[in-house]
């Protein structure tokens, strides 16, 4: 089958679609987009089915050859892109030819970029879903990253014309972000001065961050649990282990933990957070689940609203 | 039972501040209620020891109806039998070689090897969850006996099949991955396979019975050391 060849795989390069649910049951973890939105709106520029599989290319790197005549967008964090050495912009749907060589760069802005094909790639599905989760060699290629020389089939498909998205449309990715925060899970075993420090610190991105839970560090924060039974763990959830550091737990968590947990961060905000780097300043706000609702309707009204414009 | 907020689009059912075999059992009834009764506004479920967290589709169905459907389904799931369960079968090859921790566990409570793998047989286990990775079960509860804390350093690497006790959890490796529980044999059953329908040869609510054999036997069916 027709097809991108991968030259150059990058840091890490992973076959997304929405994610691997109703296998919680057998320990497999969600997977999916760590920017849902930036995934989104890759695949609706092309006119994608909305759970098509793109390519989530963290930190760039990634160097393509097309062995197809297609139609490609890349979002999310900004990086440098060239096709064949001429630059190209983000946000865009672009045909490329067979032969043509694209490579996309370091990421500048943000650190999660997609890549979207005209039909999607077409990936087998495990367990209903093409998603690659490393740590459990599920998903995308032989469950792992892209190597050098993977083939990513996908048809050979013509658009009319070209769309893009106004730029005060995209998501801004920058170095801070507010995490808004449900309460819940044991959130009364934090006492009032543990809630009031960690809802009024800052808090920095470490390195040992990764799709299974971003570690933060700042004030410590204490429990007055010692020892609790494993339960499951939502995406978002705020582990406190021992050392009173937050960790968020993202897209590849484990499905239970046994650590103490103060609260869930929004999945609106788990996606800011995944564009952060190393070193960058979070702070969390606490916000009803009803208030959770409410952002999740207007996000998503916003989205629907949003025409993305012809060329 | 209480219900509690676990995230923008999860709850969290707490049956119990302890597990036993009849929580655990609950759990397992409530997991087929909901099932049955919303299927349409599931998401997830990952059934555990004395909770099970609810995943919904917050496109479906908001806060306030999840919790009152859970409320009215869960009014009363307490049930008086263990019910039905399938019993399954673990051969594992119980040896120094394939368990390097017997000696560990049996110098603990100064007893020999064999009466630490004697007592390990001696009882039919209940799979509490399945978590931590693809087709790991955790199964509960072993002899105080040869209950044993987890490793102060994780081994790097833990082979496929490796038979593991953590305090009173006892469990059986899926895949090779760190890991600090305490190796006592190994099983030759594949309990993770991608390729499989199903793919797990045991679920949430099985009881598992050890059965010893020995090298040979391990190897022709198909282990590895």
């Amino acid at each position: 089958m027709s097809g991108l060849k991968v030259i150059q795989p990058g840091m890490l390069t992973l076959i997304q679609d929405l994610g691997r649910f109703g296998a919680h049951s057998l320990g497999l973890t969600h997977g999916g987009p760590l920017d849902r939105l930036a995934f989104n709106w890759a695949n609706r520029l092309l006119g994608n089915d909305i759970n098509a599989s793109c390519l989530e290319v963290s930190f760039g790197g990634l160097v393509l050859e097309s062995g197809v005549d297609t139609v490609i967008a890349i979002t999310g964090a900004e990086l440098p892109c060239t096709l064949n050495g001429s630059s190209i912009s983000q946000w865009q749907t672009l045909s490329i030819k067979r032969g043509d060589k694209l490579e996309l760069g370091y990421t500048v802005v943000g650190t999660r970029a997609y890549l979207a094909v005209a039909g999607g790639f077409d990936i087998p599905h495990s367990f209903g879903s093409s998603s690659t989760v490393v740590r459990e060699k599920i998903g995308g290629i032989h469950g792992d990253k892209l190597q050098a020389g993977d083939h990513l089939p996908c048809d050979p498909i013509s658009l009319d014309s070209n769309q893009f998205l106004a730029e005060q449309h995209r998501p801004q990715y920058g170095n801070s972000a507010i995490l808004h925060v449900v309460p819940g899970y044991q959130q009364h075993a934090f006492d009032s001065a543990q809630h009031w420090r960690f809802f009024n610190s800052d808090y920095r991105v470490t390195d040992r961050s990764d799709r299974m839970g971003f570690r933060l560090e700042g004030p410590m924060i204490k429990s007055e649990i010692v020892g609790m039974l494993s339960e499951g763990i939502c995406h978002g959830a705020i582990q406190i282990p021992a050392d009173g550091q937050p960790i968020v737990l993202m897209n590849d968590r484990q499905t239970i933990g046994g650590y103490p947990k103060i609260g869930s961060v929004i999945p609106a905000d788990t996606a800011r957070l995944a564009q952060l780097s190393p070193g960058a300043t979070v702070c969390f706000e606490a916000i009803s689940v009803e208030r959770a609702h409410n952002l999740h309707w207007l996000e998503k009204s916003r989205y629907e609203r949003t025409q993305p414009e012809q060329c | 039972m209480r219900i509690e907020t676990a995230g923008q689009d999860a709850l969290i059912v707490y049956f119990a501040d302890q597990t036993n075999p009849m929580v655990s059992a609950t759990i397992q009834h409530a997991v087929t209620i909901i099932q049955a009764e919303m299927p349409e506004i599931i998401v997830d479920l990952v059934p555990s020891y004395a909770s099970l967290l609810v995943i919904y589709d917050i496109d479906a169905c908001d806060h306030f109806e999840i919790k009152r459907r859970l409320r009215e389904a869960l009014y009363d799931p307490d049930i008086t039998n263990l019910g039905e369960r399938d019993l399954v079968i673990l051969p594992v090859y119980y040896s120094l070689e394939s368990g390097p921790d017997l000696k560990t566990i049996a110098d603990r409570s100064n007893i020999s090897t064999d009466e630490v793998i004697d007592i390990h047989l001696g009882r039919e286990y209940r799979v509490y969850a399945i978590g931590f990775a693809p087709g790991f079960a955790y199964l509960g509860e072993v002899d105080e006996r040869i209950a044993t804390p987890r490793l102060a350093t994780p081994r790097q690497k833990v082979p496929r099949g490796a038979v593991a006790i953590a305090d009173r959890q006892t469990a059986v490796y899926p895949a090779q991955s760190p890991g600090g529980w305490n190796l006592i044999g190994l099983c030759p059953t594949r309990m993770f396979d991608p390729s499989k329908e199903p793919s797990m040869p045991v679920k949430v609510g099985d009881q598992i019975k050890f059965e010893r054999i020995d090298r040979n036997e391990y190897i022709s069916l198909g282990g590895t050391l």
